[in-house]
């Protein structure tokens, strides 16, 4: 059963007829980068997600894993991105168990760009895919409909224009580590303070031959939450109610296992969640 | 944004159960004169005074027109400094349209101190401007302004407009394009909705908190929590903030920074 569920169509389509709107999705109106250098590629991401003009995510994660050198930078429908990605990275790996090389970035690149073209632009998922393989360093861009781009210095989204005007000012073609870090996470600023779509934090990653790869999450972070000058804590009994159920543990175990677990929140089972204070 | 309304053709082609419309929508270009600036105003009176703040992003689309396009105006001033204004205006929505109705609102009031000889009353400037928007009621300015001052007793009055004139005063307003973020937290936090006092009684006894004016002092911190926040989740809201206080002194204007992203 692959693809994609089209049961709903139907009924979507005589809703969206009668005036029912359709359902928004949230776009990542984004910058994303990419640049070359002499031993590997950089590629960069803003860290805003938006639905309208409401900030969604303040600090999400757009640099996606396809395979352990390459990486691909998403813009456009979040989740397109997030599944499109994915599907390849794990075609990508099927592949290269198959073959028993490594996978190239050129691979990757047109097995995306078949599977979005197949779409035509329906999956609204732009593309900066990079990495190193055993023929070299690559960057492309892969857009919505299917066409694809290969070159030095890249940028996408909706801040492109932003970061390309840093590029275009201040790329040189003999760039190290250290210059292309540097040139990507300033073409990604000029879209966080220039292009409303983006915003928020930095995330790069750096993809080097027999190097390990490394994701900087958040490599910059110039966009600190100001301080709430008054305390809004309200104080208990602040809030109205006209009746109370109280239901003990006791009363839980006659329907599911209860286990009691430390009070202490480091060993708490999951991820940590990021919280405002 | 994928989605079926880029087909239009598309319904045309299934059978539905329900009559569809079958005339061929002729495609028409025609000018529209509206932009939305973004931004957001917000407004609080006390006993004393009257506060009227907004950011200072001019926007459009995904663009920023500028970081410093003040939405907050002196009217009736002595001078283009505004200096001897009592009545403050704020203006958000389209910034055009905005500037337009200052300057008249403006005009008005130094045109009624000359022929007068005193200074107009800011209940009477509010019902002024509620007839100069309505006197544009199908080709409304497109903002959403609100007039603050003190009325005749000294107190701070606060009044907010709908693009066509209808009026109310209040004692606080957000309005513009984080509205719809700041007005609940102005409403528990001005008015103490849905607060009660702990332990007053039981069930519906339970006795509401009462909403009095607030010092100027906790109104000041409230405005800046309250953009800041909006900065947060609102992407046309940001650069500066501008608050003007009203008091029997007179208006006092300050900026402080709000993030740029």
């Amino acid at each position: 059963m692959p693809g994609f569920d089209f049961s709903n169509y139907n009924r979507n389509a005589a809703l969206h007829a009668r005036g029912v709107p359709m359902p928004k999705a949230t776009s990542t109106g984004t910058t994303i980068v990419g640049c070359i250098y002499d031993k590997g590629v950089v590629i960069a991401a803003d860290t805003r997600a938006t639905s309208g003009p409401i900030v969604a995510d303040k600090n999400c994660e757009k640099l996606h894993y396809i395979a352990p050198k390459i990486w691909c930078a998403g813009a456009g429908t979040a989740a397109d991105t997030e599944f499109t990605t994915a599907l390849i990275s794990s075609n990508v790996e099927l592949h290269s168990l198959s073959t028993g090389r490594d996978p190239r970035v050129i691979t990757c690149m047109t097995m995306l760009k078949q599977h979005l073209f197949r779409y035509q632009g329906h999956i609204g998922a732009y593309l900066v895919v990079a990495g190193v393989d055993p023929t070299g360093t690559s960057l492309y861009t892969v857009h919505a409909h299917g066409s694809t781009d290969k070159l030095p210095y890249v940028t996408m989204g909706s801040g492109s224009l932003a970061a390309m005007s840093v590029f275009e000012s201040m790329w040189q073609p003999d760039l190290d580590r250290e210059g292309a870090i540097a040139l990507c996470s300033e073409a990604i600023k000029a879209g966080i303070f220039n292009d409303l779509g983006s915003g928020s934090n930095v995330d790069v990653c750096v993809i080097e031959k027999d190097q390990p790869t490394q994701l900087l999450r958040n490599y910059m972070k110039p966009n600190e939450r100001g301080h709430k000058e008054r305390n809004y804590r309200f104080p208990r009994g602040t809030t109205a109610w006209l009746n109370q159920k109280v239901i003990s543990k006791e009363d839980m175990k006659k329907y599911v296992t209860v286990e009691t677990l430390s009070g202490d929140p480091s060993l708490a089972a999951g991820e940590k969640m990021e919280v405002d204070t | 944004m994928t989605s079926l309304m880029d087909h239009p053709s598309r319904g045309e082609t299934i059978g539905y159960s329900f009559s569809q419309p079958t005339a061929a929508p002729v495609k028409e270009h025609s000018f529209y004169p509206y932009t939305d600036n973004g931004g957001s105003t917000l407004g609080i009176t006390g006993s004393d005074f009257a506060i009227l703040a907004g950011d200072t992003r001019s926007t459009s689309g995904y663009n920023i027109n500028s970081r410093m396009v003040p939405k907050v105006f002196k009217i009736g001033g002595d001078d283009e400094t505004g200096e001897g204004a009592h009545i403050l205006l704020s203006v958000v929505g389209f910034a055009a349209d905005g500037n337009a109705l200052k300057e008249r609102l403006d005009t008005v009031v130094k045109m009624y101190k000359y022929q007068h000889g005193k200074s107009m009353s800011v209940g009477a400037c509010a019902q002024r401007l509620s007839t100069i928007l309505y006197q544009k009621r199908f080709f409304p300015y497109y903002v959403h302004a609100i007039l603050a001052g003190l009325d005749e007793e000294g107190k701070g009055a606060l009044y907010s407009y709908d693009p066509v004139g209808s009026y109310e005063r209040e004692q606080c307003r957000a309005a513009g394009a984080a509205s719809s973020l700041i007005m609940p937290f102005l409403d528990n936090q001005v008015n103490f909705k849905n607060q009660y006092i702990p332990g007053s009684g039981e069930g519906h006894a339970l006795e509401p908190k009462k909403a009095e004016p607030l010092p100027q002092e906790t109104v000041k911190q409230l405005v800046r929590d309250a953009f800041t926040s909006a900065v947060e989740r609102h992407i046309e809201v940001g650069d500066h903030l501008q608050v003007m206080i009203i008091t029997k002194d007179g208006v006092e204007e300050v900026y402080h920074p709000l993030k740029k992203d």
